[in-house]
């Protein structure tokens, strides 16, 4: 606190000397102080692929154009978004030109030029490499510079959303000369270039210790000679997200805590302290809960939950997959789980605005249980001696599993209370997160396996264009034995007339067109009950008060806009 | 002694070989994987291609022999080339390297050590310099006023655990008082007398909690064994023949009574190493005891097949070490 004080006075002589208005010049306004309770492993997001990597390293390296806090493209190291208009992306959408910006130095001194871009997707696509974000370059055919100022990307087939590779935080450029010896099965051996890329960014990183703090300093070959206004940033990781909201909201000793995800009522003690603030920002994330299609009865062994298991006994049903839905408050849901950072949904697609349909919001958002109720006498589900409602022997009693976290196991309570209402029975379960979403396939507790009835999580896409995103719910993506529980369809859902709506959705161009093809691909999902939409989660994090300039923003890096930060005088 | 230490390390090989397979074909079977804390966005093929890069796709033994061969023959050698600057070969071996940092797991281990003796080293040796007084004098003025606040305060310190008084801590001292940082600074560089103080509030309440529960478990051998002994026969006998109280008690009695107690904490030595887990999570040093879990966590396999082999060796290790020092301090006791 002390040396902060310190610091704070030097720097307010420093200006008074200078006579400069508060954040015009660069390194005036001393150390940010960040803390991430997940801390960082590595500065190379193309090794990691975690989201914490990827933020950090966004303070060092930058792509070409990055999504802003209300969802649109805004050039960073490109002079401009190529659109059809402009000519920069072809008619047939076959190829995309980006014009880097002219003067941009990486942080060596060195100029940044179209071969550094190059030799990013070169690095990104080496076999053996095991590239963590080797997505963002899927379908691209070539790149090629037209001069040392101008990128060329070719596709293998038509893009109408070409915006994925150098774009956002995912894919940030790398400079070829730092790591040209670094290409496929060599990368995990280039410690130090991993640890400390040369960049574009506002700062420069001074010292790695992996897994604990990073040290940046202010770039002095930054683009904008009067950014960043601070002079250094001490990254610390570590702990737990209760204990990072703690430091900036209660104890002031950091300026901002990435995701304080803890429960609305113990942020609210802490804000009392009056040190900081918290901001949520919305972007693709819904919490969900998946209704298996197929027959999960442990009694089939190694058959449950895939095609040779049949249908579901009982969520084969329309009746019952609605009114499971129609029992659910989620406001309750919200309120007690996620206070600022959540809303009630319905839609699997929340965000951005020009794709969230509002089509089902009328039924579905709000709790009926007499209509739920309705629904599954009208369907001849009886309730029993026990409460729990039965058809032909088929009980309505489920097996709901969930990864470990305190606010999953509290909705898990909660929905299960709602169930009881309508006579529906859940077992609750939870595995822990690392086996959850791990994938082995051995492991009959992933999510992909899905060996229950129902399972919730979280997922959501990058960017701002579903289309990928939406393909997951194809008849093809079923996981499996067959290739490995790997697919992505988790709920089993399989319906030839969305298939079709996703194959249409891939070959049109037009963005009305393609923002009404999504909205009807998500109301299929909401009305045909492949999942029950629950929450859509916003980002969470706690900054100081007397941190100014934040933009918080949930469509790329948290830290995305760091240049523009300042401290409040 | 000599002979039958070179006997216990020798057979010290094979022991520690079996471990080495256990730790590997358990983390082996455990439902982890390296790719589990990706986003959901990253997709299958991916992940595939991923975990190929680390190596997954090999099979079993060859994953361990590369294993073994890495942490017994290249990174002893590595460590031989830096400490001599002599050159072994071209210098290209495989390290060991962790998975989700990609660097080799012995520079980080390196660079973790020195906190944890610190911070974990620190409080243990004042755990002993508390609980020894405090047992000797439990002992000798049994169920007095001091004995039962005593008594009280032990089983306090040593039920309750540190992931409670660490939080309790930080509550009063850091939020409420403003006394300590909750949050420990691992650049902080000790040049002068201010970095000092800095360095010392920073490491008074990690050291405070573990030290309450090192000194609650210590006091209570220190005392028993002191009970044990104050009433043997050659107490009664020194008393007898006029020796003067303090000296039955500091020479005669807390000699031999810390016989079984300098046992207790040889064997206690590896769990300084072994870091305090839960502590330095809590106050966010950057320990072994961290960088362990955080491993876990992260089903950073290499990582913590290297770590816990470690702790195994020097559990090991100072098993022997007790054996040895109890027939150095123990006249009665030979092991030839």
């Amino acid at each position: 606190m002390h040396k902060l004080k310190l610091l704070l006075a030097g720097t307010v002589a420093a200006l008074a000397l200078s006579g400069a208005a508060a954040h015009a010049a660069r390194g005036t306004d001393g150390d940010l102080k960040i803390l991430f309770w997940q801390a960082v492993s590595t500065m190379n997001p193309y090794l990691s692929g975690g989201t914490k990597e990827v933020f950090a390293s966004s303070i060092v390296i930058e792509p070409l154009a990055r999504t802003d806090e209300k969802g649109e493209l805004v050039p960073f190291l490109a002079a401009e978004i190529p659109t059809i208009d402009n000519g920069g992306l072809a008619k047939d959408l076959l190829s995309l030109t980006w014009k880097l910006k002219p003067d941009v130095k990486w942080s060596d001194g060195t100029p940044f030029t179209a071969e550094d871009v190059i030799f990013t997707w070169k690095y990104c696509t080496a076999p053996d490499g095991g590239c963590a974000q080797a997505a963002q370059y899927e379908g691209v055919k070539n790149v090629e510079a037209v001069d040392p100022h101008t990128v060329k990307i070719t596709f293998t087939e038509p893009k109408p959303y070409p915006y994925s590779a150098f774009v956002g935080g995912q894919s940030p450029i790398i400079q070829a000369a730092q790591f040209k010896d670094c290409v496929g099965a060599k990368a995990p051996g280039c410690t130090s270039a991993n640890f400390g890329p040369i960049g574009t960014g506002p700062f420069v990183v001074k010292d790695f210790k992996p897994n604990d703090v990073i040290t940046f300093a202010a770039n002095a070959n930054y683009r904008d000679p009067a950014k960043p206004a601070f002079a250094s940033i001490t990254l610390k990781g570590g702990g737990d997200a209760a204990s990072a909201a703690r430091a900036v909201l209660e104890t002031g000793e950091y300026d901002y805590a990435w995701n304080t995800m803890v429960e609305p009522e113990v942020l609210q003690t802490m804000l009392a302290a009056g040190k900081g603030r918290l901001e949520s920002a919305f972007g693709t994330n819904v919490e969900r809960i998946n209704l298996n299609h197929f027959n999960a009865d442990p009694s089939l062994g190694d058959k449950r939950s895939t095609a040779d298991a049949g249908p579901h006994p009982s969520l084969k049903d329309p009746a019952v997959r609605r009114a499971l839905s129609l029992a659910i408050d989620r406001d309750i849901i919200v309120e007690a789980g996620y206070g600022a950072a959540g809303k009630a949904t319905c839609n699997i697609v929340p965000a951005p605005a020009a794709v969230a349909s509002t089509k089902n919001d009328e039924w579905c958002l709000k709790q009926d249980i007499a209509g739920a109720n309705k629904l599954l006498d009208d369907a001849g589900w009886v309730k029993g001696a026990d409460g729990i409602r039965a058809k032909d022997g088929v009980k309505l009693s489920y097996l709901y599993s969930t990864s470990t976290n305190s606010v999953r196991q509290a909705t898990q309570e909660l929905v299960k209370a709602m169930w009881a209402e309508i006579g529906v029975g859940a077992e609750l379960r939870n595995a822990s997160a690392a086996v959850f979403f791990g994938g082995d396939p051995a492991s009959p507790d992933t999510f992909q396996k899905f060996y229950a009835d129902v399972e919730m999580y979280t997922n959501n896409f990058d960017g701002t264009d579903p289309e990928k995103y939406l393909a997951e719910w194809l008849c093809d993506k079923v996981p499996g034995p067959a290739n490995g529980w790997q697919g992505q369809n988790i709920p089993r859902y399989c319906n030839p007339a969305y298939d079709k709506l996703v194959g249409e959705l891939s070959k049109t161009a037009d963005v009305e067109k393609r923002n009404a093809l999504s909205k009807q691909l998500n109301d299929m999902l909401t009305e045909e009950g492949a999942h029950i939409a629950l929450v859509h989660r916003g980002d969470l994090s706690a900054f100081a008060v007397t941190l100014e300039g934040v933009k918080m923003n949930s469509w790329d890096s948290q830290l995305w806009n760091l240049a523009d930060w300042y401290r409040k005088k | 002694m000599f002979t039958y230490t070179l006997r216990r390390l020798f057979f010290a090989i094979p022991t520690l070989l079996i471990i080495s397979f256990v730790i590997f074909a358990l983390l082996d079977l455990a439902p982890n994987d390296p790719t589990g804390d990706l986003p959901l966005t990253i997709p299958p093929e991916v992940r595939e291609q991923i975990r190929a890069s680390l190596g997954m796709d090999q099979p079993f033994f060859f994953r361990y022999l590369a294993w073994l061969q890495q942490f017994f023959i290249n990174e002893p050698l590595n460590i031989l080339e830096r400490l001599t600057g002599w050159q072994f070969g071209d210098g290209q071996r495989l390290r060991v390297l962790s998975w989700a940092t990609r660097s080799p797991v012995v520079d980080l281990i390196v660079q973790r050590l020195p906190q944890t003796l610190w911070v974990v080293g620190l409080a243990y040796l004042f755990g002993i310099l508390i609980a020894i007084p405090i047992g000797v004098i439990s002992a000798y003025r049994q169920y007095s006023i001091f004995d039962q606040i005593g008594t009280f305060i032990s089983m306090v310190g040593y039920s309750v655990p540190t992931f409670f008084t660490g939080v309790l801590l930080i509550v009063i001292f850091s939020s409420y008082l403003q006394w300590f940082p909750s949050v420990y600074d691992t650049n902080l560089q000790v040049t002068d007398f201010s970095s000092f103080v800095a360095q010392m509030r920073q490491m008074a309440l990690p050291v405070a909690v573990l030290a309450l529960y090192n000194a609650s478990q210590i006091a209570r051998f220190v005392r028993a064994s002191m009970l044990d002994n104050l009433h043997q026969d050659y107490v009664r006998t020194a008393r007898a023949k006029g020796v003067k109280e303090k000296t039955v008690l500091l020479v005669h009695v807390l000699r031999n009574s810390l016989i079984p107690v300098v046992t207790v904490i040889a064997l206690g030595v590896p769990t300084i190493f072994s870091g305090a887990i839960i502590t330095e999570q809590i106050f966010r040093v950057n320990g072994l005891g961290q960088l362990l879990i955080t491993a876990v966590q992260g089903a950073d396999i290499p990582l913590v097949q290297t770590l816990t082999f470690i702790f195994a060796v020097l559990i090991v290790l100072f098993n022997l070490i007790a054996d040895v020092l109890y027939g150095i301090l123990d006249p009665r006791i030979r092991y030839d």
